[in-house]
Parts: structure tokens; sequence; C-alpha cells
């Protein structure tokens, strides 16, 4: 290819204004701030929020890992690095401790991040009212008047017909007391790690046009009645197969042949740290 | 005691209009306008400067024709729309402060609390695809309430109050008939125990058996919560057999007033004598 592109793809202009909702975000907790999110080389649903924030971010010493559902070998994942790298040049990892910026899409990974790195979340559907109201202009009005009896409101009704909040994931979570965010579509049990996280958390929906933060130690609790706590995923008593691993985010894998259900780690790095012997 | 004397909401020149007006029509002289509409600018006046009072415990009724207003003023006490110029005062919120000037958080606080609204149609007032115990708890979760089990029990008590079978609670409203999507509508409203009632033409379009049950229901609701209300009707015989006071709109004035019976037996007022004769 003879094209030369600008490090990191984007031109300066667009990096700035991209940084610049981003400090607005960082400040406003939990707040939805609107972006001129651009075209991407990859289709708008696969990852171009958070790719562009990664990409208005990355400096060249950073060391870049990318996340996609727990894995970092799926093709997205792959796909994303590869662009970001080609662009930039920059140092990529699957080591979640060695990394300073992390894109993920749907896993907040099992290692506790720290106060060095940037945890990157796509979100394909970043308003948590939408369920409930239609209207973007609506919605606006109720974030802004805090009124969020739209949502409990979706917990109340699941609750009176299955006896229990359904949200598998994107679990609905309450920002520094104030705003109703939608975490991406992480599962239950990811959000707990939300809050009081030292890692800034940024949350970038590129078809939606929004990013919004989590910034470092700040509460961040999931919505739940007084008689019905919330509570995450549970496994009772499974273990990965591979590491032994307890107490991590599982998936349930059905044995083709046998028809036997065995777990394994969703968080492959994190299993195969375990494997090496915690190296 | 009860204090009888002070009444329990206060409407002062409360004015609605829709447009910007004209120096032909600014000072609403009947002379001026068409009906409630300016010829000139084409403003129409939904309410001009309506004014009444409500007491405890009782039932008001507001009659008229289509278009005098009256579903405008209810939605207007309701904040429903932003009025244009007027007061409302409550006499348990904040020593009567005009409820039009607060914050819309404040309003909403208001609506929740202070108010319970029955539309004339039902699409306005529930959601038809969250179930009609949900329905009811919006009410009371918009209130602060975060306990399910106090809300869901609050809820069937409500539902089982206006005849709504327990094994259908759960269903939303969309699959009820009117009269009982109507009678989902009174509970919802009634579950914060708001001091007002406003009824919107609650009995429009139901049939005579089921108007007659829900007619019931907001008799037996008077008569044991002692709770008041505003009943818009351009049906006469409901307001007969509801309200103790009536007041009758025409092209968004209030053009008489007073106790039910005196009005139906004694029209004053030309319209009147005309809508009480044209009773069949």
């Amino acid at each position: 290819m003879g094209t030369k592109y600008n490090f990191a793809f984007f031109d300066e202009g667009s990096k700035r204004e991209i940084r610049r909702a981003t400090l607005k975000a960082v400040a406003i907790p939990g707040y939805q701030v609107p972006f001129a999110s651009r075209e991407m080389p990859i289709g708008r649903g696969w990852g171009t929020g958070g790719l562009q924030l990664t990409l208005s971010l990355i400096g060249e010493k950073e060391i870049l890992k990318v996340i996609d559902q727990g894995s970092d070998e799926s093709v997205n994942a792959v796909n994303i690095k590869k662009l970001i790298v080609s662009t930039t040049g920059v140092q990529t990892t699957i080591d979640t401790r060695k990394a300073t910026l992390i894109q993920s899409r749907h896993r907040i990974p099992e290692i506790p991040l720290n106060k060095e790195q940037i945890l990157v979340l796509q979100v394909p559907i970043p308003e948590p009212l939408r369920v409930v109201e239609a209207s973007e202009h609506k919605t606006k009005r109720l974030h802004s008047e805090s009124d969020y009896s739209g949502a409990w409101l979706m917990l109340f009704e699941q609750i009176m017909k299955y006896d229990s909040v359904t949200h598998g994931a994107d679990y609905p979570v309450i920002v520094k007391d104030r705003y109703v965010m939608s975490p991406s579509p992480i599962p239950r049990f990811d959000n707990p790690k939300l809050n009081n996280s030292e890692a800034l958390i940024l949350l970038g929906a590129g078809r939606e046009k929004k990013i919004y933060a989590v910034p470092p130690y700040t509460k961040v609790i999931s919505m739940a009645f007084e008689d019905y706590p919330f509570r995450v995923e549970s496994f009772s008593g499974q273990k990965c197969h591979l590491c032994g691993a307890q107490g991590v985010y599982l998936d349930e894998i059905i044995d083709e042949k046998t028809g036997e259900a065995y777990y394994q780690c969703n968080d492959t790095s994190n299993c195969l740290m375990r494997l090496n012997g915690g190296k | 005691m009860k204090d009888f004397q002070t009444p329990i909401l206060v409407v002062q020149k409360l004015r609605k209009q829709f447009g910007l007006g004209c120096d032909h029509c600014r000072d609403m002289k009947p002379e001026h306008l068409e009906k409630n509409y300016c010829p000139k600018c084409g403003t129409v006046y939904a309410c001009r400067d309506v004014s009444f009072e409500l007491y405890e415990g009782e039932i008001l009724g507001v009659v008229g024709e289509s278009g005098s207003g009256k579903s405008t003023m209810m939605q207007c006490l309701y904040f429903d729309q932003e009025v244009t110029a007027g007061t409302v005062s409550l006499r348990s919120y904040k020593n009567g402060k005009n409820m039009f000037a607060e914050s819309a958080q404040q309003k909403r606080y208001i609506r929740n609390n202070m108010f319970g609204m029955v539309y004339q149609n039902p699409i306005m007032g529930l959601n038809m695809s969250f179930s009609a115990i949900s329905n009811i708890a919006e009410k009371l979760i918009a209130a602060g309430n975060r306990n399910v089990a106090a809300m869901s029990n609050r809820g069937q008590d409500l539902l089982d109050e206006v005849n709504i079978p327990l094994f259908r609670i759960k269903e939303p409203p969309k699959n009820f008939s009117g009269g009982m999507q109507q009678r989902v509508q009174i509970a919802k409203a009634l579950s914060n125990n708001p001091p007002i009632l406003l009824l919107d033409e609650v009995t429009t379009g139901l049939d005579l058996s089921v108007q007659a049950n829900v007619l019931d229901l907001i008799k037996k609701i008077q008569r044991e919560l002692n709770i008041s209300m505003i009943v818009v009707s351009h049906d006469l015989a409901v307001v007969r057999m509801l309200a103790d006071r009536t007041v009758v709109m025409l092209n968004g004035n209030i053009i008489e007033s007073g106790l039910t019976d005196q009005i139906l037996e004694d029209p004053q007022h030309p319209y009147t004598q005309e809508l009480v004769y044209s009773l069949l």
C-alpha cells in the first residue's frame, strides 16, 4: 500500500475532538457526551466507538491489549489490534498486567486493573433508558431531571414476571449517585469491578456517537430494589477445566459427543497465565 | 378538626393559548375572537383566565362541549402542558405556593404525590405492554419507593379494589377490555393516596353497564377515601350523578358555576340552558 496514514490513523484535529469529548465525559461521570463519530475502516457496531477512543489516546510508548468477549485471539480483537499496530507501531501484549491501554468488548479482565491503565469498552447501546423511551429528546430530558423511574420499572416488571432481574449483561448502574449508565454488555459478574476502579474506564459507542466514562475511584452501584439485592452469576462450585480457577467468569461448553457440560475460563489470558504458573 | 372553609385547591386565572396572539386578540374580548380563536393571527385561546376552587372531599364537575377547554385545563393542572399564565395552589403544598412556577423536578414530585390522573384514553395513562401491576408500581417507583414486596402488595390491593381478578394482574393492559383498562388507570391514580384525583371523560366510550360500574367505583372512592376530585365530562348524566358542584365551560371560559342541582334545574346562561334542554 502506498498510502501513508497519520500516526494512529486519525488526523490530529480528529483526535483532539475525541479527547475533548473524553475529558468532558471524565468530568461528568456516567454522562453520555455526544461526539462526531467518524467513518472507520471497520463496520459500525464492530467496536468503532472503542477504536476511536483508543486511537485518540494512544502514544508511541503505549502497550496495547485488545480483548473480544474475554479472548485475545478472536477475529475481532486480532483485526482491531492489527489496524492499530499498522498505523502506530506500538507494542502489544496479552498480559493484562503489562498493558497500559486495554480495549475490550464485553468483559473487564479478571486481574484487577491499576491506576496506570486505561480500559476502553465498546458499547452498542449507550442509553439505559432506550427500552422504555424511544425518543432521544425525551431520554436526554429524563437524565437531566434524574428521572429514572423507567429504568426501575424495567427491573420491577422482570421481577413480577420471572421473580428475578433477567438482565444477564448490560445491567444498569448508578454512577456517583447521579447518572444511570449502561455499562456496555459486560456480564453482571463484572459490574462490581466498575465500583471504585483504580483504572480509568472509558466507554465509546461509535454508531450512537456517544462517549462516557467512569473515572478512577468512582462509586458505581448496580440498580437493585431493597428486597431484591443485586447478584452476580453463580457458577455453583464449578471450576475451569484447564486451569482449575474458581471465582472467575466461566463459559459453559457442551461436549458435542457426550452432551456433557464443562466449564472454562472466559478470560483466556488469565487462564494462560495460571497455566504458566502465574508468569 | 378538619378545615372545611379553606379550599384544598385554588386555580386563579389559568390561561393557555396556542400561538403568540396579536394586537387584535390580546385582550381576549369575545367580539375580537371567533369562538376561542383569533381570525387574524390564528391564536387559539384554549383556556381564558379560568378560576375555581376545590374543597376537601368534594367532587367538582366540569361540563362543556368539545373544544371548550376542559381537557386542556386538566392537562395544565397535571403539568402535561405548560400554562401561559395563571396560578394554582394546593393547601398542603408549601403553604399554597404557586405550583405552575415550580421547577420540572418539583412538578414531577407534585404529580407523583399530590395528584392522580385518569385520562379519557387509557393509552395516555398506561404503559400498554407492561403488566397491570407494574403500571401501578410505576407511580410508586416515581415517588421513591424501592421495595418490591410493598409495591406489589399495594398494587394487588388496589387492583382488587377496582375488581381486576388477581390472576390477571400480571397481564399487560393491552389484553384488557376498555372498562378494565379504565379501572387499572383509576387504581394507578390512587396508588399514592393523592389528595386530588383528576378524571377526564373517564366513562366516555364505555357501554352503559360498564359505565355504571366505573361510576360506582368513583363514588365509593370518594365516600371511603374522602378524596377531592375534578370530573370532566360532556355527559350531564355523569355529572349529575357524581358532582356536588359544577362549572360550565364554553370557548375556554367558565360561564356558569354553582351547585349541580341548581345548574341542571335552573340554568341561567343561554348556553347552559341549551345544554340542559338538549338532554334526552
